[in-house]
């Protein structure tokens, strides 16, 4: 269809936009963030409080904020995009300096009602950046090496600011997510095939020169490489997290041992059974079908962000909504394969269901942009 | 109503492909991500049910012995013994409140252990253990094992705690241990899991601090089968760790604690090197304290009393603590005078009892003056207006020069704490420090180790030592770690002009030995083991007054260095008494009882004393070997 041939139709306006909600998306996300609702209520050993109960309240705040930020048409957000990122990288700068750290990596700005991780917003004006940035730039252009070196310069700057809080499990995620979104672009093939081989040339350099004279990393650095491939050597630190989560989670086999009947997480031999491991908690007490349950409703949420983007014809929004697709599903592929011993324990949460503030309203944000594609798509 | 872009077509057939790719994608590491699941949890169900059940089992850490402390013959200076304490998990307790006041009934734990104890339990995560009770008898321990049943998240344990048996000797050398703390954050680098053991202890003051990475040692694991509460009930399997690394000292604790008792009563430091090796064999600071006290946690007004005494405990004073050095300085500036050539042994310089320089008149001790003075008499008799006209000659940068080249104004490495660097002072110095200008006045100052130069009485003693033997003899504390010995401290040869050494040598023969020398009523009788020795008198205000008719803190700082024996020099020692007076009558005495001590290796016989102090030492040497530090005998400090 040529663009001369293009009808143009209304978009819905006023009230008339909440019908245009991908309510299904919605319900999906309310679903979720039930069975996180769940799982704190068990953790807690049958409380509302400490944690479900906040949860809850949190997730009524994070859908309030989706529902507006949908309602705004999104071609304001795509002009927004250029504030939000230099506004994220302000922030990152301003908690490298004047930022409280806990826990010796994680930074935040107290705002009294929440802390607020300038590396969380990140990762969605990231990609509302890039988006906006290939909407602009004409297609041809895409794979053109200086076109190509403005976003890996947008995607390094964040993403060497988290690196140096130290966080680097959020330093790659950005990476892998900036990455993806030129991919999505159109960049050429080739481009990634080069990085891709790079990496694997420097990790085997890595590897190769352990305890030769060249060697690139610290004796600690490859100390805690040896306990992620293999948690034993070291029971007490990391590696007892990851052993004690995947027995928890082993452990509860086809059904589970049934709602609050989880032996493992409330003996406290797992850690964190409130944040990071909620998901361990959950294939105790729900076994193999709670756990598949929870991957199923995951899955049909990319497939809605997908669709959505794919029916759209507006640039901006089909990038910005795979996008926040695939923040979303690095989030829980990499909870989810660290849960499960297949990656080294980095602090990362299960969308929606880990307790927790930052991760969950910009997560709710970010949908909140995919339903504003979806309510102002060209008709 | 914005429109898609003039090739919105093409871009979004890329988006598209790409977009179900990333997809098709993402769908396979999904599809991966179900399978694991599978495999844990139906192909592996039983096997990590298996683990679930065995997870009563956990994994305790041992924390691992500390390394152990000796003397150079094998005497142990700090040691571990089985202490018992009580910990407990507040999340087991429930009710922690309810839990504590329980067991104050079985056990006796005074008010502000009490208030610690819930200060610690609100302060830490819900799942680690506190201390609650921490040194408490066999019968403490035997109630509360019996009664577990009735305190929940309680729980009896054995650890090591650090003993110094020695008591007061070795505190300011050794040092002492206590719990780890944030501000040992920077300090320590010690490993996270260890840190985890309630109230870990490690090393806070002298060796204990600087040897910490070696003697800690590495934790071991055990794995323990636990009840639901948490209360162990039976070991597994056991993995050792690796006990910390045991040191040797250099110093000999028979003459360490006669040198305590010695210094009893004054605020005082003394200093014994072996001038062959630069081992320390002794070094002490007086008063002490008992560094067991600060393992148990010192309470608030013991640590007051100790902060607020006059004649100051804490500190080291033989290793931190800086003085004038007085005329004992008077060795550097004549060998600095006869290296530069500035002076004859045998030339006489005129002392009138004073000197006229810069308008400003410099006095000798002795007012009525010495008249024609020559190198050997102006040490022996320590003529003052001799050192003057030296300074005059030879000028402060030579004798700073060699004031270095003696140990002076340098630090020396050794693992105790705050290492003091003296000063040897410079024109250079004098003008970044104080923004003045170096005046002649200075130097002469200078020249009878009064004005801006001091020194340590460690570094006497190097000096000492080094005027002994020629060589740059090194002091050197830790004799071997883990059965290694260390480096010696023989040193070089300094090449310095032998005939000058001999001359200064025998002048301080003199000072002890002739009947015309300051310090000939402290002489040793016996020829085998005559010493060689320089009094000094610092002062502490500039007023000349009677020592006797002012404040203990006004009067004069005494001060010895000798080396001996005289023909083959073995040790090197120096005394310093703050505010005791007079070099020659305060610090000499003692100087010349520690030498002898050192020498014999026991008491000395009386015959080696002059024959009128005979009948004094007898009652002293007595009176000493009653105070001398015995080892207490392995006891419980509540028990």
């Amino acid at each position: 269809m040529s663009y001369l041939e293009y009808t143009v139709k209304t978009t819905p306006t006023g009230l008339r936009k909440v019908l245009y909600l991908n309510w299904p998306l919605a319900i999906l996300l309310a679903a979720i963030a039930s069975v996180g609702f769940l799982m704190l209520y068990s953790v807690a050993g049958g409380s509302f409080s400490p944690w479900a109960e906040p949860q809850i309240k949190r997730f009524a705040l994070g859908f309030a904020i989706m529902f507006t930020v949908a309602m705004v048409p999104i071609w304001f957000w795509r002009n927004m995009a250029g504030v939000a990122y230099g506004l994220s990288v302000l922030l990152l700068l301003a908690v490298e300096f004047f930022g409280t750290s806990a826990g010796g990596a994680q930074r935040w700005i107290d705002l009294g009602f929440m802390r607020l991780q300038p590396s969380e917003l990140m990762k969605i004006s990231l990609v509302m950046f890039l988006a906006a940035y290939y909407d602009w730039l004409p297609v041809k252009k895409t794979s053109h090496p200086l076109w190509v070196l403005v976003p890996v310069v947008i995607i390094l700057v964040p993403a060497g600011l988290v690196f140096a809080q130290p966080d680097l499990g959020t330093a790659l995620l950005l990476m892998l997510a900036g990455a993806t979104m030129m991919f999505f672009a159109g960049v050429h093939w080739a481009y990634f095939a080069a990085v891709f081989s790079m990496a694997a040339g420097l990790i085997f350099a890595v590897f190769q020169s352990r305890g030769t004279d060249w060697q690139i990393l610290r004796n600690y650095h490859y100390d805690r490489l040896d306990t992620f491939l293999d948690p034993a050597s070291d029971p007490l630190d990391k590696g007892y997290h990851i052993t004690q989560s995947k027995i928890a989670l082993g452990s509860g086999g086809w059904t589970g041992k049934g709602f609050m009947q989880g032996t493992q997480s409330r003996l406290n031999f797992l850690p964190e059974k409130h944040t990071d491991f909620i998901f361990t908690t959950l294939a105790e007490e729900f076994g193999f079908v709670g756990g598949f349950s929870l991957l199923l409703l995951y899955t049909l949420i990319l497939v809605f962000c997908v669709s959505i983007a794919l029916s759209n014809r507006d640039r901006f929004s089909s990038l910005m909504t795979l996008g926040i697709a695939t923040t979303f599903f690095l989030f829980f592929a990499v909870n989810m394969s660290m849960v499960m011993g297949m990656a080294p324990v980095v602090g990362v949460p299960l969308p929606l269901v880990s307790y927790g503030g930052s991760a969950m309203l910009i997560l709710m944000l970010g949908f909140g942009f995919v339903q504003s594609a979806h309510i102002h798509k060209p008709r | 109503m914005r429109r898609p872009g003039r090739d919105s077509a093409q871009s979004q057939r890329l988006i598209t492909r790409r977009g179900l790719i990333v997809g098709g994608a993402q769908a396979l590491f999904m599809g991966g991500l179900a399978l694991r699941m599978r495999y844990m949890q139906v192909e592996q169900a039983d096997e990590f049910r298996l683990l679930a059940d065995e997870n009563r089992i956990s994994i305790r850490l041992l924390p691992p012995t500390r390394g152990r402390i000796f003397d150079r013959n094998g005497v142990t200076v700090a040691e571990n013994v089985p202490s018992y304490r009580i910990t407990m998990v507040p999340e087991e307790a429930g009710d922690v409140d309810n839990v504590i006041a329980r067991l104050a009934q079985l056990v006796e734990l005074t008010p502000e252990e009490l208030e610690r104890a819930k200060r610690d339990l609100s302060e830490a995560r819900g799942d680690t253990a506190v201390t609650v009770a921490d040194r408490v008898s066999w019968d403490d321990i035997s109630r509360v094992a019996v009664n577990t049943p009735a305190l929940p998240g309680v729980a009896p344990e054995v650890g090591l705690s650090r003993r110094y048996p020695r008591i007061g000797d070795y505190a300011h050398i050794v040092g002492y241990v206590g719990p780890y703390s944030e501000r040992d954050r920077t300090r320590i680098d010690a490993p996270e899991q260890l840190l985890r053991i309630p109230r870990f202890q490690v090393g806070k003051f002298g060796i204990e601090a600087a040897y910490e990475n070696a003697l800690r040692g590495k934790a071991g694991t055990k794995r323990v089968e636990v009840n639901v509460r948490g209360h162990v009930m039976r070991e597994l399997e056991r993995q050792e760790g690796q006990p910390g690394t045991d040191v040797q000292l250099t110093i000999d604790s028979d003459l360490q604690s006669y040198i305590s008792a010695r210094l009893a009563g004054e605020s005082a430091a003394a200093t014994v090197m072996d001038c062959d090796t630069g081992d320390l064999l002794a070094c002490v600071s007086s008063p002490t304290f008992d560094p067991n006290l600060f393992v148990r946690g010192i309470s608030v007004p013991n640590y007051r009393e100790l902060l607020e005494n006059k004649y100051r405990p804490l500190p080291n004073k033989a290793v931190q603590g800086v003085y004038p050095p007085g005329s004992t300085f008077k060795m550097v500036t004549v060998l600095a005078a006869l290296e530069a050539g500035t002076i004859d042994p045998e030339e006489t310089i005129y002392c009138p009892g004073h000197l006229e320089v810069a308008g400003r008149r410099f006095h000798c001790w002795k007012r009525a003056g010495h008249g024609n003075v020559d190198m050997h008499r102006s040490l022996r008799e320590s003529c003052d207006v001799y050192y003057y006209e030296l300074a005059l000659r030879t000028g402060i940068e030579n004798i700073s020069a060699m004031a270095e080249r003696l140990g002076l104004g340098i630090k020396h490495d050794l693992p105790l704490t705050s290492v003091a660097a003296g000063l040897a002072p410079t024109k250079d110095w004098k003008r970044r420090v104080r923004d003045a200008e170096w005046v002649i006045g200075d130097s002469v100052n200078a020249a009878i180790g009064q004005g801006d130069v001091l020194a340590s009485p460690l570094q006497l003693a190097v000096m000492a030592a080094r005027l002994a033997t020629g060589r740059s003899v090194a002091p050197r504390v830790i004799r071997s770690i883990d059965g290694v010995e260390s480096p010696t401290g023989h040193g070089d040869d300094m090449g310095l002009n032998e005939n000058n050494l001999r001359h200064i040598r025998q002048a301080m023969y003199a000072v002890s030995n002739s009947r015309r020398g300051t310090a000939y009523s402290s002489r040793i009788i016996e020829d085998a083991f005559r010493m060689a020795g320089k009094t000094g008198t610092s002062q502490v205000r500039s007023a000349v007054v009677d020592n006797n008719s002012v404040p203990w803190e006004q009067r004069d700082h005494a001060l010895f260095v000798n080396f001996a024996p005289f023909d083959a020099p073995k040790i090197a020692v120096s005394v310093v008494v703050e505010h005791g007076g007079g070099g020659s009558r305060a610090a000499a005495p003692i100087a010349r009882d520690i030498t002898l001590q050192a020498l014999y290796g026991e008491d000395p016989p009386l015959s080696a004393y002059p024959s009128k102090d005979r009948r004094r030492i007898q009652s002293q040497q007595e009176e000493l070997r009653r105070a001398r530090t015995r080892p207490n005998d392995g006891r419980s400090d509540r028990a």
